[in-house]
């Protein structure tokens, strides 16, 4: 985002004026993004396919040392629940990575 | 519209690279100053800033889920704004929204269909306030033995708020329900990444719907929603779990049949029994939608591993909540629960908020396990041993602190 007119600029910073800015539209930047897959057998697999809908943290938090089942059925409901487009050969790779890894 | 005092604006702005044409930029204050550690395994997280919320708990970064540290609770029985807790589903989430072009479709099984602007919401009808504790569902279930899978929260995926907008029923009965209608469904501006995932789309039965009660609500504590907990207009369903708490609300749909979208059908249900509860580690018989809190309280003056003063006068505080009946009792106990005695009931704002209560405690030198039950009026309460369901919902065990008195 880049500052579109000083007139927005002004009216950011005076509080008092900021309810005039509300011809323009409300805008929120996200902080970056800083979590990523551990390093481990079957990274590639999950980091091109993981990723792509929700941040590695979403694994990190998971219950730790939960084996084998638990990640075979994360990853089934990934598929068949959320509709993750993910190849079966790759499904069986991230399953183990996960179960390896976290 | 969203105002932000200058020097928590000059923050977010001084610096950063980045800056909204009218909102706020986070790159700067994303910086994690911190770390805390839940009491359970994998449970450290980073406390992070984001823009118009003070450092929170970070679950997950997208989509951005955040959680209220603890002590937050102990401010006051109004969770601030900047305090409140943050939960998604889906990681497409509106990052712009322009107040006056946004619109609340509300349409289906109606005599006329409605498309309502922010302005219509807040000047066509007669506002309510209700003041409303939210809660998700899974809340507390990285406490969960055996553990099980999703968002791993301590304790403060819940909050206290004065809601104000208009009731449902008013805008239902301006577009005009139609006979035959079942229940109505709602959606909000936030979405999947891949289309095959479900979008999240939530229903109410009609008659709960038009209870007067269930809001369409524009602010929270007194200004605008912050963005993450939905702005600009978001649900209310007071007592009810807050996956029924759309966020960007602006499809509201009237339908004559019983809504099988995946998350009413497959998701978000609980055991269908009295305790909505199976043995560890089986799965239920039949499940129902979950729907309701059940009752919880909390000491929020000290935490665990506290020390006290031995042989004195301590005040002991906290907060106790239910699905909607309002809190009767209050009851502490100094000795892991054997015995119990009642404590004193803060002001009343309403049965569906957070009820303060206090007692004084005297203790000998040594450990002891302080543990708090709160009643509701009909005869609800909470179990001495947390019970158990495989999506880790609905925790409300008896909460002890172990605490020493020197």
């Amino acid at each position: 985002m880049k500052i579109t007119s000083t007139a927005a600029f002004l009216a950011l910073l005076l509080p008092g004026i900021a309810s005039l800015a509300g011809a323009e539209p409300l805008t929120y930047d996200l902080p970056e993004e800083t979590a990523v897959l551990k390093p481990g057998p079957g990274l590639d697999a999950a980091q091109s396919n993981c990723v792509a809908c929700h941040s590695a943290d979403y694994i990190a938090m998971q219950p730790p040392k939960r084996g084998k089942a638990f990640w075979d059925g994360e990853v089934t409901k990934m598929i068949k629940t959320y509709g993750a487009p993910i190849a079966e050969a790759d499904a069986k790779t991230i399953a183990e990575y996960l179960a390896q890894t976290y | 519209m969203l105002v932000l005092n200058r020097r928590e604006l000059l923050k977010h702005t001084v610096g950063a690279a980045a800056l909204g044409s009218a909102g706020f930029s986070g790159a700067v204050g994303a910086l994690a100053a911190d770390t805390i550690e839940l009491p359970f395994g994998n449970g450290e997280r980073a406390l992070v800033k984001y823009p118009q919320k003070r450092p929170l708990i970070q679950m997950t970064t997208r989509p951005p889920q955040l959680e209220t540290p603890f002590p937050v609770f102990s401010e006051g029985v109004i969770t601030p704004n900047d305090a409140f807790f943050v939960r998604y589903h889906l990681a497409d989430i509106p990052l712009r929204i322009d107040p006056d072009t946004f619109r609340i479709e509300v349409k289906g099984k109606v005599t006329s269909a409605l498309s309502l602007s922010l302005q219509d919401i807040k000047t066509s009808f007669e506002p309510v306030e209700i003041v409303a504790v939210n809660q998700c569902s899974g809340n507390s279930r990285g406490f969960f033995e055996p553990r099980v899978a999703g968002g791993q929260l301590g304790n403060g995926a819940m909050g206290n708020a004065r809601w104000k907008g208009v009731p449902l029923k008013a805008v239902l009965d301006k577009a005009g329900v139609l006979a035959g209608a079942k229940q109505v469904t709602f959606n909000g501006l936030d979405g999947p990444v891949v289309p095959e995932t479900p979008d999240f789309v939530k229903a109410l039965d009609i008659d709960h719907a038009r209870d007067g009660e269930v809001m369409i609500a524009y602010a929270m504590n007194g200004a605008d929603l912050p963005h993450l907990n939905g702005y600009p207009v978001r649900l209310v369903v007071p007592g009810y779990y807050g996956t029924y708490w759309l966020k960007h609300l602006n499809e509201i749909t009237v339908i004559d049949a019983i809504y099988d979208g995946f998350w009413m059908k497959s998701a978000y249900r609980i055991p269908d029994n009295a305790c909505a509860c199976t043995p560890p580690g089986q799965a239920p018989v039949s499940t129902a939608p979950i729907n309701r809190f059940n009752v919880r309280s909390f000491i929020t003056s000290m935490q665990n591993g506290a020390t006290v003063k031995a042989n004195a006068d301590t005040l002991v505080k906290g907060i106790a909540f239910d699905g909607g009946y309002g809190i009767t009792d209050v009851l502490l106990s100094t000795d892991g629960g054997k015995t119990w005695t009642g404590t004193e009931l803060g002001q009343n704002l309403g049965k569906y908020s957070f009820r303060e209560w206090q007692a004084a405690i005297r203790l000998p030198p040594g450990t002891h396990d302080l543990s708090v039950r709160a009643i509701n009026p009909v005869g609800q309460s909470q179990p001495l041993e947390p019970l158990w369901n495989p999506a880790g919902y609905m925790r409300n065990v008896v909460e002890t602190l172990r605490i020493r008195a020197t």
